[in-house]
Formats: C-alpha cells, sequence, structure tokens
C-alpha cells in the first residue's frame, strides 16, 4: 500500500511515497512553498520518480504552512505532528526534535513511545528562524549554503543581538564596516540563532536522544553552536528537510490501517 | 443578480438573560451620558476599583477598558493605536492605554462613544502601566485623578498592614469624591451596595461554574461579552437578576442536554489572558472548526468578589488576578482547570499587557505539568490588530487538537 506525504513550508515544498508505512519510494524537494508553483512540481516529480500515478496513492496527507490552501489531499495535519511521526521514523529513540524552517521554530517533546507530548514555537518575530539566516546570507553576499563552510573558517565569532531580525541585520552591517572577518560574523550568526532555539529547547525540556530538522538542520555551523549551546548532541539526518513529509505519509498509512474502507 | 436575503433572526426574547445583559450594557452607558447632560460630574473608571464607592455615592462612571475592548472588537483598534503613536506613545505600551488616550484627543470613535471625565478613579491592582496611562488623562484633561494603590501582592495571603493601607485610602477617595461631586457617603446605602455586589458575584460564579458540565451547556466564548456586566454592574440588582437568569438557563440546558456552543464538544481548554478582541472571530473559528470548547478561564473568578464585609472587601480587591503572586495564580488556575476537567490550555501571550505575560511562559509550564495536559501559546493582542499572525495561531490549535485528540488514543 502506497501513501503520500506532502510538506508546504513557507520557503519549499516536500513529497514522500512510502510503501506500507516502513519504506520510502521516493522524494522530492522544491525551492519555493506556500503561494508558488512548487507544490505541484513537487508532487509530479515524486510520481515520477516512483514510477506511479496519483490513482495508485492509497491515502495522502498535507502538512506545513500550505495545508489549508492545497486541495486534493484525504487528510491535513499539523507540521508539528507530521515533524514528531516523522523524526521518531529516522531516529526510532528520539526524545526531542528541534524544527527551524523557513519562517517559524519549533521544538517537540515526545514521550518514550514517541507520542507529542508538548511543543514550543517561537514568538512572532523572524529571528532564529531561517529567514534570519536568509536576511543575514543576502547582507554578506552569500548563499546559504555556504555560511556553514564559511563559519567554519571562524577563530572568534562575532556577538549577534538575537533579539529582531532587523537589528541584526543592522548590527551585521556594522560589524563590517568595523572590518569584523566575515567568517567570524557568519559564525556569531549562527550562535545567535543556536542561542535563541536553546532557549526555546530548554523551556520545553531537552531529553536525549536530539535531532534537528527543517531546512536549517543541513547548516553544521547552527547545529554545532546548538550543541554547544545545550550541552548534547544533536543527530542529523540528510532526510531532515523531509520529516514534516514523512510524517504525513505516515498519519495517512495508519489512517488506512485505521479505516480500511479507504484501502486500494 | 439577485440580491443576497439576510435570513431574519429571531427577536431576543425579553426575559432571556442575553436581553437582560445586553440591556444592561446599552442602560450603563445610557446613563452615564443622562447623568452628564443633567450637569453631574461623571467619571472614567479602571475595571479593578472598588465600585462599591461610587455606587453608594450614586456617581455614574464609565470603564475605559470596556470601550477600548468595545473599539477593538469593532474594527476601530488599530485607527486609534495609530493616533496615540502619533502623539508620541510608544506602541510598546498597553493597546488598551492608547486607544483610551487617543480617544481623549479625539472625543469621537463610533464603534464606542462615552462621555467625556469630570474626574478618573485608578487602582494600580491591575498594573503599572494604568497609573501613568490614567495621570497622563488627568493631566491633559485637567481634571482630578483619584488613586487607590493596591499594591502587586508577593505573598500567598493579604496582610492586615496591607488591608489598612487600601482601607485608609479607600476612605480617602470617598472624602475627595464627595468634594468633587457634591454627593455624600450612607452607610446604609453602602452596606445595601455590599449585599448587592455579593449577590451579584455569586450568581456570576454560580454561572460561570456551569462549565464543569460534559458538555458544557454554554460557549465559553460567551463569557467574554457577559463579563463586561460583570465588570460595569455588579453592584446593581439588574445584574445580580440577569446573572440569576443566566444560572437558569444553564441549569435548564443541563438537564435536557442543549448548549449555546454549536457542535460537538469534542475537546475541552482552558483559555488563558485577555481575549485577542480584535481577532475574535478568527480565534474562536480555529477552535470550533475542531470541536474545541473554552470551559476555563481565570475571568470567572476575576470579578467575583465575594466577602462578608468591609475588610473582606478590602482583601478581594487585593486579590484580584493582576495583583497576585505567581503561585496563588498558578494555583486557582489548577483548580478551575481541573475543576472543568480542561484537556489542554491556549495561552494568549498577549502583547500589551506585560504583567499577565510576563510570567505566563513558567506558569502555563507548572499548570500544564500539574493537570498533565498540553499547553500551546500565540501572540496576539487585546486590542492591537498588529500583534497577531492567524496562520501561526492556526497550526499551534491544530497540534494542540491533535495532542488532545491523541491523548484520548485517536491518533
Amino acid at each position: 500500500m502506497i501513501t503520500l506525504g506532502i510538506d508546504i513550508g513557507s520557503t519549499t515544498s516536500k513529497c514522500v511515497l512510502m510503501k506500507d508505512g516502513s519504506e520510502i519510494l521516493a522524494t522530492s524537494l522544491y525551492n519555493g512553498g506556500i503561494g508558488t508553483g512548487s507544490p505541484e512540481k513537487a508532487l509530479a516529480d515524486v510520481l515520477s520518480s516512483g514510477g506511479i500515478g496519483m490513482s495508485d496513492v492509497s491515502c495522502s496527507a498535507v502538512t506545513g504552512y500550505g495545508r489549508s490552501s492545497f486541495k486534493g489531499a484525504d487528510l491535513q495535519i499539523s507540521e508539528l505532528s507530521c515533524h514528531a511521526l516523522g523524526g521518531r521514523f529516522v531516529f526510532p529513540e528520539l526524545r526531542t526534535i528541534i524544527d527551524i524552517g523557513g519562517q517559524d521554530a519549533k521544538v517537540i517533546a515526545l514521550s518514550e513511545n514517541g507520542k507529542m507530548v508538548n511543543f514550543l514555537m517561537n514568538d512572532k518575530c523572524a529571528a532564529g528562524t531561517g529567514r534570519f539566516l536568509e536576511v543575514m546570507a543576502n547582507v554578506l553576499q552569500l548563499k546559504i549554503g555556504d555560511l556553514e563552510t564559511v563559519a567554519a573558517r571562524s577563530e572568534n565569532p562575532a556577538k549577534i543581538s538575537s533579539t529582531c531580525t532587523v537589528f541584526a541585520e543592522s548590527e551585521v552591517i556594522s560589524q563590517l564596516a568595523n572590518g569584523v572577518a566575515i567568517p567570524d560574523i557568519v559564525a556569531g550568526i549562527c550562535e545567535s540563532v543556536a542561542a535563541r532555539t536553546a532557549a526555546l529547547a530548554r523551556r520545553v525540556g531537552v531529553v536525549e536522544q536530539v535531532c534537528m530538522s527543517g531546512g536549517v538542520a543541513l547548516n553544521g555551523g547552527v547545529r554545532r553552536a546548538l550543541e554547544r549551546a545545550l550541552g548534547v548532541e544533536i543527530a542529523f539526518s540528510p532526510l531532515s528537510q523531509l520529516f514534516g513529509a514523512i510524517g504525513a505519509a505516515l498519519f495517512a498509512y495508519s489512517k488506512i490501517k485505521a479505516g480500511p474502507e479507504k484501502e486500494k | 443578480m439577485a440580491e443576497e436575503v439576510k435570513p431574519n433572526r429571531p427577536p431576543v426574547d425579553p426575559n432571556s438573560a442575553r436581553y437582560k445583559l445586553d440591556a444592561i450594557i446599552k442602560k450603563h452607558y445610557q446613563e452615564v451620558w443622562e447623568a452628564k447632560e443633567r450637569g453631574e460630574k461623571i467619571g472614567w473608571c479602571a475595571s479593578n476599583f472598588p465600585q462599591e464607592i461610587f455606587q453608594t455615592l450614586g456617581i455614574k462612571v464609565c470603564y475605559p477598558e470596556n470601550q477600548a475592548a468595545a473599539i477593538a472588537a469593532r474594527g476601530g483598534g488599530q485607527r486609534l493605536c495609530e493616533i496615540a503613536e502619533g502623539e508620541g506613545y510608544s506602541n510598546d505600551i498597553c493597546a488598551y492605554a492608547r486607544i483610551s488616550l487617543a480617544y481623549s484627543k479625539i472625543k469621537d470613535a463610533p464603534e464606542q462613544n462615552m462621555p467625556m471625565p469630570d474626574f478618573v478613579l485608578c487602582c494600580s491592582n491591575i498594573c503599572n502601566c494604568m497609573i501613568k496611562w490614567y495621570e497622563n488623562l488627568a493631566k491633559t484633561l485637567n481634571i482630578p485623578m483619584i488613586f487607590i494603590d493596591i499594591p502587586f501582592n508577593p505573598d500567598y495571603t493579604v496582610s492586615d498592614a496591607q488591608v489598612e493601607y487600601v482601607k485608609a485610602q479607600f476612605y480617602d477617595a470617598i472624602r475627595q469624591l464627595e468634594e468633587i461631586t457634591g454627593k455624600k457617603w450612607d452607610e446604609e446605602k453602602f452596606k445595601e451596595v455590599m449585599a448587592i455586589s455579593n449577590r451579584t458575584s455569586r450568581a456570576w460564579l454560580e454561572a460561570t461554574s456551569y462549565c464543569r458540565y460534559k458538555p458544557s451547556p454554554l460557549n465559553g466564548f460567551d463569557l467574554l461579552n457577559h463579563m463586561a456586566v460583570a465588570v460595569c454592574a455588579r453592584g446593581t440588582v439588574e445584574a445580580a437578576e440577569a446573572f440569576e437568569t443566566l444560572v437558569e438557563e444553564y441549569k435548564k440546558a443541563v438537564a435536557e442536554g442543549t448548549s449555546t456552543y454549536r457542535g460537538e464538544q469534542k475537546h475541552r481548554i482552558m483559555f488563558e489572558g485577555i481575549a485577542c478582541w480584535p481577532h475574535l472571530r478568527t480565534t474562536f473559528t480555529a477552535l470550533k472548526n475542531r470541536g474545541i470548547n473554552m470551559v476555563a478561564t481565570i475571568y470567572a473568578d476575576a470579578f467575583g468578589f465575594i466577602y462578608d464585609d468591609f475588610d473582606g472587601l478590602i482583601r478581594a480587591y487585593c486579590t484580584v488576578p493582576n495583583a497576585m503572586n505567581l503561585e496563588l495564580s498558578r494555583d486557582k488556575r489548577i483548580n478551575i482547570a481541573k475543576r472543568n476537567g480542561a484537556e489542554g490550555i491556549l495561552v494568549h501571550v498577549n502583547r500589551s499587557c506585560k504583567l499577565w505575560s510576563g510570567f505566563m511562559n513558567e506558569m502555563s509550564r507548572q499548570i500544564g505539568e500539574a493537570c498533565e495536559i498540553p499547553v500551546t501559546s500565540f501572540d496576539g493582542d487585546q486590542a492591537d490588530p498588529r500583534n497577531f499572525s492567524a496562520a501561526q495561531y492556526e497550526t499551534r490549535v491544530q497540534a494542540l487538537a491533535e495532542i488532545m485528540e491523541a491523548n484520548k488514543g485517536g491518533m
């Protein structure tokens, strides 16, 4: 039985096809989230990669900020529940998920048996989110994917405010004007994101195993800064951006199991 | 193209609590306008100022907090906030204050007008921002401010010293009001007002206690409307009777299995904080779409002033929710949440209210742990619509509903 998970975020669209709730058949990921053509492209791509048509999908679930506007999925689940389920699928011992996406950051606590028991999200401010990193990368004329390698060259990370994206942007410009080395500024930016997220994580309570998900998980500079801030090892998977879509596909599978009338 | 025909709503039964409560609010504003037109001195008053004082003296007042909430709920919040900001007030201060200060300048807001004051009555058991707000009203309108200092209580109980401190100011407020208005204090009338206030408060608390039933006979958001009467008219017989009618209606609804909440009540939550008035429909709809009813709120207790004597009255005003410490605040909420069977907590982190929201992260964590229920929060504001994101709210409410569903074995 094949199920489909669709995760439409603020900056990317992801799809995952799964077989029997245990095997990933195909994945797709496109830049561009809600309000773009990327969700449809990601869907067409994953079906093509899986060599199947929509009629072969037994059940589909959509999650992410674009979940309400996407028509055609059988279920609509919050990204909190999907990240919890998807994260636990990849890391069976997982107890804490730190998800930093394009426009929000969240920390999810799982019980021993993997149930989501609590979560906290950032406040309305974009500080500490992927958008923060994007803004800073633009100021420094760097690609967001290069932040990690540039940060690795830092010898003395600069202090960058974690209070507000706009304040931090002007701080970065001041630091540049003062001749601070770019690697030190980039490392400071990573530490700033980590500091803000670490405070959120401490409020939830950090229980190991801890992992990161979302696009910012790909940035090793932030991951390592977060490890230092929390004093724990943070697991990483190349699938980290797909946890939401994997979780959605798993929800679709559990729905089929619970309601055999929908099974094909 | 055919014109849209709006369905005729049936008229509200004049014997119903809703009719009576609406009538009290209309009468409340009307009476203040009429007193003003007669040349009587009228005041603007903080919601937790001891209303027994001016009820006994027969002085009419209206409430800037109620006015600001009404203006915000009817879409005028941003307009007035921006007027205040244009006057130099920071958008970090309370939006009720900004709306009220803007109104004191423009003196007209079609969403909710009220007569200009001849004096203001302020007390510090709500917050410190209110003191500066009222001082500025008094200064710009060139009118006296009568102030009762009821400090935030770091202890679990109210000390005798605090009672004496507040009581002395209570007497002084009476003296000042006698001088301003020419009206005279009457001890017998005071006893009568205290008795009526207790009767109203008992009826209000009993009505709100019906949230404990499963299903609840009331849509919890109803309380947000009814609360206005508990604020502005609790010293009147009409308010006591209206809340007693409400109790009868809820009693009947429980017996008949009906509710003012339309649809299945799948989940029961505690809603913490002041309503997000500018986005009331959005905040309610996201709950309603998931079968979530609000069955617990500190508001129920906030305006239920029960006391036996004058000292008790003073103690009651020293124990309003904004003047009590974290431990007492927490324990009161735990009691409400447990008594009413809340299965989750939704916290409004209200950008306007530093006092209420400041210790909310820690307090709600402790309540969630004690009640073993999930907690989530959202950013918003009691009156400034710019401080709210509907998409963020929707996601958090959905995730809260999913946890509550999973806790019942449903996900």
